[in-house]
């Protein structure tokens, strides 16, 4: 166990930081905009103060790369419509059981006798459902590439040995839909992206070539450590300084060009791409994926039919802006009053990957 | 004539099983089982003259040294999941738990009273276990369990065992430490490795999805207390980093104190396990539980003096200077990096929740 710490205690070495750093001011001469596009960045960065490092020129907005944030509302409400039914096992990432719904959240129909389990893999839910065959067992699939392998192998896992009590409610998303989405939109100020290192370990990068060229905007595959974003930040710097867009692998460990093949075949094999809705966001097309016909047994959506869900999100609550990078959490005037992580207001707020939360966790605001 | 007269084959009264393996509702009545299970349990294990006088109360005496002071007195409930695991039980627990926080006044703890909730079907053999585990503790921390009580939940109704214990102690009157007492300039020590109790009762529950070695830090404190107090003369605040970990506890003390707390990230002791594991999991070390752990504030001439002290305990042997109390960030805690940037750092919000990639 020894070697995880040693080795990430490399890529938060002082003295590298600083030369990083030290190379990033050196070679800004303007404002720049840049994005990370992962929440997991985004708490890197304020967990290590990194904002804190670099010159004023620099803003970093955070984008939609937190998958309980972007969630739509509508799925929360259903998920916790199935989860409230006697037969019910609901199994879900923790992240997700504080998330408020309309009316409630995961905790509290927990609380009030819905049988509610975290599980750390979705194959523990398939555990879970040949455990318990007088039950329906549910596992609630959201989050972009990086969870959707795991995902689609509890579905063919399940059909392969004939667990029929099992079924997955799916909310999967992916990242190139939402960039596309962020810089086409009239109000965007992104110039650069950090793109997400673990989405890309799935993926690749060959699909972001397209969005560098097409909106002419430097797109650098970052990871997690100080030094990985501090090296995706100095790179984005360096092509925007050098009037330059392409895609650049920063990230060089973990990331290949064309990305985990075994596990992209398994996506296309359970999964296809449709339309989806991103809370706070609205539809973004073919921005998700949804079970294909021949895994539709095992879709939890078709399996429960929920009626009449009616949304309603908190008047305040700015989330969908801080989402697309357009406003930050300091905007928001329910920001640590109205709305904090013991009395979330909305998603952003608490995810271990929103913003809002980062922030409250995080923030130097009130530090002189 | 005969069939008036109905045959026995032996006796048909309803005696009620002799149960020696398992806990059941009998055991609660208040009748033969309870006063049973007492004496070959309880009284079995726990012996001192209070408990095998057989009464509802012990009448202790105030050791004769003991002049000019006030009584402390805590209580606690202990439940956990599981009853065991490495390095501890809920016994032993219950025990340090107690201990622990009669000692953060600079109190001596003497007695402790215990309470046990039992559900139905928890086998006999794991209470004897917990039961032995928390005389051992007793032993360690050289306390006496002077009285107990027990009842019996229905199956389903609770979770193997609950134990409440309350503890009492001896503070003499020249000790002053509180959390309120935090003054800018002082050290802020604590005495070992954060993180390691609720890394290893997570692992122990197989909920880390990986095995490790790690064990809990369950442990009474109340001895290494008692060397720094009498030699050391300006100890200002003691508290125990349990339940939302270090970074409440501190948080705690800023308030109290009305002070700033600047801590150093890369002086807190963590094991290496302890980070991996929170690393995969999303997890943040300054707010996983300890339990035989003390954060010490106090007057910086004594940070050398308290160190060597702490070291010198086997529960204090990775002690470490972990940061001050300053005058200004009032009521916050604030954490600087390596880096030379600066957080704050919160309270715990709700329950941790492991992330999702």
């Amino acid at each position: 166990m020894n070697k995880i710490s040693d080795f990430s205690k490399s890529f938060r070495d002082s003295h590298l930081v600083q030369g990083v750093v030290d190379e990033i001011k050196r070679i800004t001469t303007q404002n720049w905009v840049l994005m990370e596009i992962c929440g997991g960045q985004t708490h890197a960065i304020m967990q290590y103060g990194l904002d804190q490092l670099l010159p004023d020129q620099i803003e970093l907005v955070h984008g939609p790369g937190c998958p309980v944030c972007v969630t739509p509302l509508d799925q929360i409400d259903r998920a916790h419509a199935i989860a409230s039914r006697p037969e019910v096992i609901f199994c879900s990432f923790g992240d997700m059981l504080r998330v408020p719904g309309s009316e409630v959240d995961l905790f509290t129909l927990k609380a009030r006798g819905a049988q509610i389990r975290v599980v750390y893999s979705p194959l523990d839910a398939v555990r879970i459902a040949q455990e318990n065959s007088d039950k329906q067992v549910v596992f609630f699939a959201i989050g972009f590439e990086t969870t959707v392998p795991a995902n689609a192998s509890s579905v063919l896992q399940a059909k392969a040995i004939g667990v029929e009590n099992f079924s997955i409610l799916v909310s999967q998303v992916a990242v190139p839909p939402a960039m596309h989405a962020i810089l086409s939109s009239p109000k965007n100020r992104v110039q650069a992206f950090l793109a997400a290192g673990h989405v890309c370990t799935v993926m690749g990068y060959w699909e972001y070539h397209p969005i560098a060229n097409q909106y002419k905007i430097p797109i650098i595959v970052t990871g997690f450590e100080p030094l990985d974003l501090l090296q995706g930040i100095l790179l984005s710097v360096r092509q925007l300084e050098q009037n330059q867009y392409f895609v650049e692998n920063a990230y060089t460990r973990a990331v290949t060009e064309t990305g985990n093949q075994v596990a992209q075949k398994i996506i296309q094999q359970v999964f296809e791409p449709c339309d989806r809705n991103w809370r706070g966001i609205g539809s973004i097309p073919q921005s998700g994926l949804c079970l294909r016909e021949e895994y539709a047994f095992f879709d939890a959506e078709k399996r429960f039919q929920v009626e009449h869900i009616q949304t309603r999100e908190h008047e305040v609550c700015i989330a969908g802006e801080i989402l697309q990078g357009l406003k930050k959490p300091f905007d928001c005037p329910a920001f640590g009053t109205q709305c904090s992580p013991t009395n979330p207001l909305g998603a952003p707020m608490v995810s271990s990957e929103g913003a809002c939360n980062a922030y409250f966790r995080f923030s130097k605001s009130s530090i002189s | 004539m005969d069939d008036q007269f109905p045959t026995f084959e032996g006796s048909v009264c309803p005696l009620p099983l002799k149960n020696e393996t398992t806990i059941v509702l009998g055991h609660g009545s208040g009748g033969l089982m309870t006063h049973n299970l007492i004496q070959e349990v309880f009284q079995a294990h726990f012996q001192n003259s209070f408990i095998k006088a057989g009464n509802d109360f012990a009448n202790t005496p105030i050791p004769e040294n003991y002049q000019n002071g006030k009584l402390s007195i805590s209580t606690d409930g202990h439940i956990i999941s599981p009853i065991f695991y490495p390095g501890g039980d809920i016994g032993r627990l219950a025990i340090c738990g107690t201990v622990n926080d009669i000692s953060m006044s600079g109190s001596n703890p003497l007695y402790i009273t215990a309470s046990f909730i039992l559900e139905e079907g928890l086998q006999i053999a794991d209470l004897n276990k917990i039961v032995l585990s928390m005389q051992e503790t007793a032993e360690e921390a050289g306390v006496e369990i002077v009285a107990g009580d027990t009842k019996v939940v229905e199956k389903g109704k609770g979770d193997g065992i609950f134990i409440s214990t309350t503890g009492i102690g001896w503070l003499p009157d020249h000790i002053q430490i509180r959390g309120d007492l935090a003054r800018p300039g002082d050290v802020i020590l604590i005495s070992g490795t954060i993180g390691d109790h609720g890394i290893a009762v997570l692992s122990a529950r197989g909920d880390l999805g990986f095995e490790t070695d790690l064990q809990s830090d369950v442990a009474p404190l109340n001895h290494l207390i008692q060397s720094l107090i009498t030699e050391i003369p300006e100890i200002h605040v003691l508290r125990d980093p349990t339940r939302g970990g270090l970074a409440t506890t501190l948080n705690e003390i800023a308030r109290q104190s009305n002070v700033g707390l600047m801590v150093y990230d890369e002086l807190i002791p963590i094991n290496s396990t302890v980070q991996s594991a929170c690393e995969m999991l999303g997890f943040d070390p300054l707010y996983v539980a300890n339990e035989g752990k003390v954060v010490v504030i106090l007057s910086k001439e004594y940070k050398q003096r308290a160190l060597e002290i702490m070291k010198s305990n086997v529960y204090g042997k990775n002690a470490a200077f972990i940061g001050e109390v300053v005058a200004n960030h009032s009521g916050h805690v604030v954490l600087k990096t390596s880096f030379g940037t600066t957080r704050m750092l919160e309270m715990m919000a709700g329950e941790m929740l492991p992330r999702i990639c």
